[in-house]
C-alpha cells in the first residue's frame, strides 16, 4: 500500500520488539464478540491510476461554473481567484500543519491569521476580528449565541431578508438550546417593518445586506432602534466582495459584523469548505467564539505571534467556553488573505465595480424581457426577478439550454404561493457580455 | 590585456572558526525576518489586472462606501515571496514528524487535493440545478455507504463543518429524540479524559455536564461508578459522551456493557470519534452500541488540517437517531438513485429533521479527498492503516517505557501513548520544558497537559506514516532528551526552544492587552 512505510519484516521484527505474538494481541481490549473478522465489505485497495479514472467519471456527469453562462449566487459567488492563490495554499507548511499550539514553529500561520483578523476588521469597518469560523451560516448562529451572552437576554429577530438557510441554522440551535427567535416573512423588496419587533426583551436583530434577495438594507435605523432597547445590532453578509464598494455594517453601527468570505480567495466546492468571517468591537471580544490570534514578543525580544483569549475556549473552559469551536476555517482564511493581498483596497474596489457594472446591465437585459419585472431598486451584484411563471420551470428550461441562469427562491422555500416565481440572479467579473446576452436571450424564447 | 584567471577559493578557510555574527537583516541565511503586509505593501496598488467596464450609472441606493479602506495590494512577486517565506516558519507533516496526540497527523495524499480540484467537483455551486449535478449526490452518496459500512450504522449526517460541529449534531439529534419522546432529561455525562469540546457542546444545548471517574489503574470508565451515577440522576440522564478509543490511548473495554447501562436509563450514547483512526476494519462502533458518532475526515481519512481546518465531521447515527437527522440528506429512493432532501417540504413519513447545522450541503471538498483516500486504501488497506498506527504506537511505548512514565503500567495501547511527567520528578524540567527542546531536535511535540486526568501528560500518536527508521530516530532522540534531563542539564530545556524561528513566546503578555489588528504606528516626535 503505497501510503504506509513499514514492510512485512518490519511488521514482524516490531511485534517481537514489543513482546506479543500477533498483532491482534495488541487489540485485545476490544470485546470479542465486538471484532471485526476477516475484512470490511468494501473494494479492495485501488491504484492512483484507478481512483482517479472512477472519481474523474464522477465529476464528469457535473457541470462546472466555468463551463456555461453562469449566474448563481445566494451565498456562494463564482469569481476569478488568481493561480498564485491556489500554488501558495497548497505549501506543504502551510497544508499538512495543524492548529498552531505551538507558536515558536508555527509563525507562518500565526501572522498570516493576524493579517487575516485585520484585513476582516478593516473591510468591516469593526474593532477586531476573529481567526474564521467554519462559513458564514455557522457564524451567524454563533453571532446570535454571543449577542445573548453579552446581553443577558434570550430572543434574536431576524429579518425576513436573512438567507434562508441561515435563519435554519439559527432556529435549529435557538430552539435546541432554548432560546427565542422571532423569523420575519420572506421579504424580496427590503420593505418589511423589522423596527416594530424590536423590544426590551430582544437580544439581538440580525439583519442581511445585501439580502438574500439582493437589496440593499440601512442598518442605521435599525441600529438605533436596537440600542434603544439595549440589544445588538448583528449585520451580516454572504457577499463579501460588496465591501469593496459599499458603505460597511460597522460604520452603520453594527454590533457584530459575520459573513461568508468564500467569494474571495476560495472556490464553490458546491457549498464547502468556505469561510465564515467576524467580527465586533472591542469591548464585546471577550464574548468572542473562536480563535484570535494576538501580537507578542519572545524571550529574545522579537515580536511574534500566539493564539490569545483562550481561556473563552472550550479546551480551557471546557463546559463554560463560549463555544465549542476547535479546528476553523485555517486554510479557506489563507486563501482569503492572499487574494485579499493581491487586490488589495483599490482591486477589491475594482472587482467590485464590475459586479455591479455587470449586474446593472443584465438587469437592463432582463428588464426588457416581456413578463419579466426586476425587485431591487438598490442592489449590488445580486437581485431578484418576478418571472411570469415557475421559476424552478424556467431554470430548468435555461440549464437545458446550458445556462444556469440563478436560484429559485422556491429551492429554498418551498409551497409559499407568492415566492414560486421569483428568481434570485447574480453577476460577478467571470460573466461576459456575450454570457448575460445569451441569458436574456435564452429567457425570452423559454416565455415564449 | 589578459584574463585575471586566479579562481576563487574553494574551501572553507583553514582558520574558519564557529561563531554567529548579528546579522544587518536579523535574518539568518534562510531563516528570513518578514513584516506584515501592511508594513510594506503600498495600498494605493493592486497586484490583479482587471478590465473595467465603460462608464455606467450605478444603482447602489447611496450606499457607496464612505470611508477609507486601507488595504495593501502587492504585486504577484511581492505576494509569492511574503507567504513562501511565512510558510518557512512552519513546522509541517510533509517536514517531519508530528506526533500531536489525538490529532491524527498522518500523511496527506496529494491524489485526494488533485481529485478536489477537478471541475466537476471543485467548480459546482450548491445550488445550481440538481440536474446538472448528479456526479456530486453520488459521491456524497458513495463517501456516506463507506462510512456507514466502516461503523456498522444505517445513516450519516453528512454536514457537519468539523469534529466539534459534528458533536453539536449529534447531540440535537439526541435531545431532538428525547423532546420527541415527551422527555427533557437534563444531564449529559462526560468522563474526566473528555476532550474539551465534549462538555462544551453539552453546555451549548443547555445540559448541566456531570463527570464521571475514571478508573485509577488505567483511566477508562468504571462501570459501576457509572451505573451508580446514572441511578443517582434516574431519569434524568440524557446522554453519555465518550471518546473511544480513549485519549488516554486505550479501548474502553466495558464498551458494550457502559452503552447497555446507558440505554436502560433511556439515554443515548454519544461517542467522540476522534480517535477512530485506531479501530478502522477492526471494530464497528455500531456494534459496540453507538447511538452517534461524529467522525474526523480530516483526522482518520487524512484530509490536510490546512494550519486549523477546514476540517469535515460526519455523524453516524443509529436507527434510534437516524429520524432526527438534518437537512439536508441523502434518501434512497430504488430505482431513482439516491435524492436530496434539502428542505422540509420535501418530508416524508418518519423523516423528523431537527433543523440544519450549515447553508448548503457540507464539506464537498473535504469529502472529495477523503472518499479517493478510502479507495486507495481499500477495505485491506485500512485495517493494515489502523494496525500500522496501533502497532507504530506501541513500538514508542517499549521503546520509551523503561525511561519515561506510564501512568497505567505496561499494557498495550491502541494509536497514541501517554506518558506522564513522573519521570522528570526532580529534575527540574517541567512537560512544556521537556516539549520545547522537542522542537531544537526537529520534532513537533506531543499533546502536552492533556487529558487531564495525568499529571503533565505527555500524548504521542506517530500515526501509521512513520517507517520504522523514523520511529527508531524519534525513540532515541526523545532517551537522549530524558537522560539530559535526569543529568541535571537543565539549560537544554528551560531556555529551549533555541533554534526556532521565534524562541518562547510571553502568551502571558498576549493576553493582558491583546494586540489583534495591525495599527500604523503613531508618527515619531519632532525632536525640539
Amino acid at each position: 500500500m503505497r501510503y504506509l512505510p513499514l514492510s512485512n519484516q518490519d511488521r514482524a521484527d516490531m511485534l517481537t520488539r514489543i513482546g506479543v505474538d500477533s498483532i491482534d494481541d495488541l487489540f485485545a481490549d476490544i470485546p470479542q464478540k465486538a471484532r471485526l473478522n476477516g475484512l470490511m465489505d468494501l473494494p479492495r485497495r485501488a491504484s492512483e491510476m484507478q481512483v482517479e479514472r472512477q472519481l474523474s467519471a464522477m465529476a464528469s456527469k457535473n457541470v462546472s461554473a466555468s463551463s456555461v453562462p453562469f449566474f448563481v449566487g445566494a451565498g456562494a459567488y463564482k469569481h476569478h481567484v488568481p493561480s498564485t492563490v491556489d500554488h501558495l495554499i497548497q505549501r506543504s507548511e502551510f497544508l499538512t500543519s495543524y492548529t498552531p499550539y505551538q507558536p515558536e514553529i508555527t509563525q507562518g500561520t500565526l501572522q498570516y491569521l493576524f493579517e487575516f483578523q485585520t484585513q476582516v476588521a478593516r473591510l468591516t469597518a469593526m474593532d477586531v476580528a476573529n481567526a474564521s469560523m467554519y462559513d458564514g451560516s455557522t457564524g451567524t448562529a454563533e453571532a446570535v449565541l454571543m449577542a445573548h451572552r453579552v446581553t443577558k437576554k434570550k430572543k434574536a429577530v431576524l429579518s425576513g431578508g436573512l438567507h434562508p438557510q441561515y435563519r435554519e441554522v439559527v432556529e435549529g440551535l435557538s430552539e435546541l438550546s432554548s432560546h427565542d427567535v422571532v423569523s420575519m416573512p420572506a421579504d424580496p423588496m427590503g420593505t418589511e417593518d423589522i423596527l416594530a419587533q424590536i423590544d426590551d426583551e430582544t437580544s439581538c436583530v440580525v439583519v442581511q445586506s445585501p439580502s438574500f434577495y439582493g437589496q440593499l438594507i440601512d442598518l442605521k435605523p435599525i441600529a438605533e432602534k436596537a440600542h434603544a432597547h439595549k440589544a445588538l445590532l448583528i449585520a451580516v453578509f454572504t457577499e463579501v466582495v460588496s465591501l469593496g464598494l459599499m458603505e460597511p455594517a460597522g460604520t452603520q453601527g453594527a454590533d457584530i459584523v459575520v459573513g461568508e468570505g468564500q467569494s474571495i480567495g476560495n472556490g464553490l466546492n458546491f457549498g464547502g469548505p468556505y469561510v465564515g468571517l467576524f467580527a465586533t468591537r472591542q469591548k464585546y471580544v471577550r464574548q468572542m467564539p473562536g480563535r484570535l490570534c494576538g501580537e507578542t514578543t519572545d524571550a529574545d525580544g522579537k515580536r511574534g505571534f500566539v493564539l490569545t483569549l483562550s481561556t473563552r475556549e472550550q479546551h480551557i473552559r471546557r463546559d463554560k467556553a463560549t463555544s465549542n469551536i476547535c479546528t476553523n476555517s485555517g486554510l479557506c482564511s489563507l486563501a482569503f488573505t492572499i487574494h485579499l493581498s493581491l487586490l488589495g483596497s483599490k482591486g477589491l474596489k475594482q472587482m467590485a465595480t464590475i459586479c455591479h457594472a455587470n449586474a446593472v446591465n443584465l438587469k437592463k437585459g432582463l428588464s426588457g424581457v416581456a413578463g419579466v419585472e426586476v425587485l431591487n431598486n438598490a442592489y449590488f451584484n445580486e437581485f431578484t426577478v418576478k418571472l411570469p411563471k415557475s421559476a424552478d420551470a424556467v431554470v430548468e428550461a435555461l440549464a437545458a439550454r446550458g445556462i444556469l441562469a440563478g436560484v429559485p427562491v422556491s429551492r429554498l422555500i418551498p409551497g409559499q404561493a407568492d415566492l414560486e416565481n421569483l428568481l434570485v440572479v447574480a453577476c460577478t467579473e467571470v460573466n461576459t457580455q456575450e454570457d448575460r446576452d445569451a441569458f436574456v436571450a435564452a429567457l425570452k424564447e423559454v416565455l415564449a | 590585456m589578459s584574463m585575471n584567471s586566479q579562481g576563487r577559493p574553494s574551501a572553507p578557510n583553514e582558520n574558519a572558526v564557529s561563531y554567529t555574527p548579528k546579522t544587518f537583516t536579523g535574518n539568518r541565511a534562510l531563516d528570513m525576518e518578514e513584516p506584515l503586509i501592511f508594513e510594506f505593501g503600498h495600498f494605493d496598488t493592486t497586484g490583479v489586472d482587471f478590465d473595467m467596464p465603460e462608464a455606467f450609472e450605478t444603482e447602489l441606493g447611496g450606499f457607496e462606501r464612505e470611508d477609507a479602506l486601507e488595504l495593501p495590494g502587492l504585486a504577484e512577486p511581492e505576494a509569492m515571496r511574503h507567504y513562501v517565506r511565512l510558510s518557512r516558519n512552519n513546522y509541517a507533516i510533509d517536514s517531519g514528524l508530528y506526533p500531536l496526540g489525538s490529532c491524527t497527523m498522518k500523511h496527506n495524499p496529494r491524489l485526494n487535493e488533485k481529485m478536489a480540484r477537478l471541475p466537476g467537483f471543485g467548480d459546482i455551486h450548491p445550488l445550481q440545478p440538481l440536474s446538472t449535478v448528479p456526479g456530486a449526490i453520488e459521491l456524497i452518496d458513495q463517501l456516506a455507504h463507506w462510512l456507514m459500512t466502516m461503523t456498522g450504522t444505517s445513516a450519516v449526517a453528512m454536514s457537519p463543518k468539523a469534529g466539534a460541529h459534528g458533536e453539536l449534531c449529534g447531540m440535537m439529534a439526541i435531545k431532538a429524540a428525547h423532546t420527541a419522546a415527551g422527555r427533557d432529561p437534563k444531564i449529559v455525562l462526560v468522563p474526566e479524559s473528555a476532550h474539551g469540546t465534549n462538555p462544551a457542546t453539552a453546555a451549548l444545548l443547555g445540559y448541566k455536564v456531570v463527570n464521571i471517574d475514571a478508573r485509577d489503574d488505567d483511566g477508562t470508565v468504571d462501570l459501576d461508578a457509572l451505573k451508580r451515577t446514572i441511578a443517582e440522576h434516574e431519569g434524568n440522564v440524557a446522554a453519555i459522551m465518550l471518546t473511544n478509543p480513549n485519549t488516554c490511548g486505550l479501548f474502553e473495554r466495558d464498551i458494550v456493557e457502559i452503552a447497555a447501562a446507558i440505554h436502560k436509563a433511556d439515554a443515548y450514547f454519544y461517542c467522540d470519534g476522534a480517535n477512530f483512526n485506531a479501530i478502522v476494519g477492526k471494530a464497528r462502533p455500531g456494534d459496540l452500541g453507538v447511538d452517534a458518532m461524529h467522525i474526523n475526515l480530516h483526522k482518520t481519512f487524512s484530509t490536510p488540517h490546512g494550519g486549523g481546518g477546514p476540517g469535515s465531521g460526519p455523524v453516524i447515527l443509529s436507527d434510534r437517531l437516524a429520524p432526527f437527522a438534518p437537512l439536508p440528506f441523502i434518501r434512497k429512493d430504488g430505482e431513482n438513485g439516491p435524492v436530496l432532501v434539502e428542505a422540509e417540504a420535501q418530508l416524508t413519513d418518519g423523516e423528523k429533521p431537527f433543523g440544519r447545522m450549515t447553508a448548503f450541503h457540507g464539506q464537498m471538498g473535504m469529502y472529495v479527498r477523503a472518499l479517493s483516500y478510502m479507495m486507495s486504501h481499500g477495505s485491506d488497506g485500512l485495517k493494515q492503516a489502523s494496525e500500522d498506527a496501533v502497532l507504530n504506537a506501541n513500538y514508542v511505548r517499549v521503546g520509551l517505557q523503561d525511561l519515561m512514565s506510564l501512568p497505567f503500567g505496561e499494557r498495550p495501547c491502541m494509536h497514541e501513548v501517554l506518558f506522564d511527567d513522573s519521570f522528570l520528578k526532580d529534575t527540574g524540567v517541567t512537560t512544556l520544558d521537556f516539549a520545547k527542546a522537542m522542537i531544537d531536535e526537529g520534532y513537533h511535540p506531543m499533546t502536552m497537559y492533556f487529558p487531564l486526568v495525568v499529571h503533565g501528560a505527555m500524548l504521542i500518536e506517530p500515526t501509521e506514516s512513520e517507517s520504522r527508521a523514523s520511529l527508531d530516530l524519534f525513540v532515541a532522540t526523545l532517551r537522549d532528551l530524558v537522560m539530559s534531563a535526569k543529568d541535571g542539564q537543565t539549560d537544554r530545556f528551560s531556555g529551549a526552544p533555541y533554534f526556532s524561528p521565534r524562541r518562547r513566546l510571553d502568551e502571558t503578555k498576549a493576553a493582558r492587552k491583546p494586540i489583534l489588528t495591525w495599527e500604523k504606528p503613531a508618527p515619531a516626535q519632532a525632536a525640539e
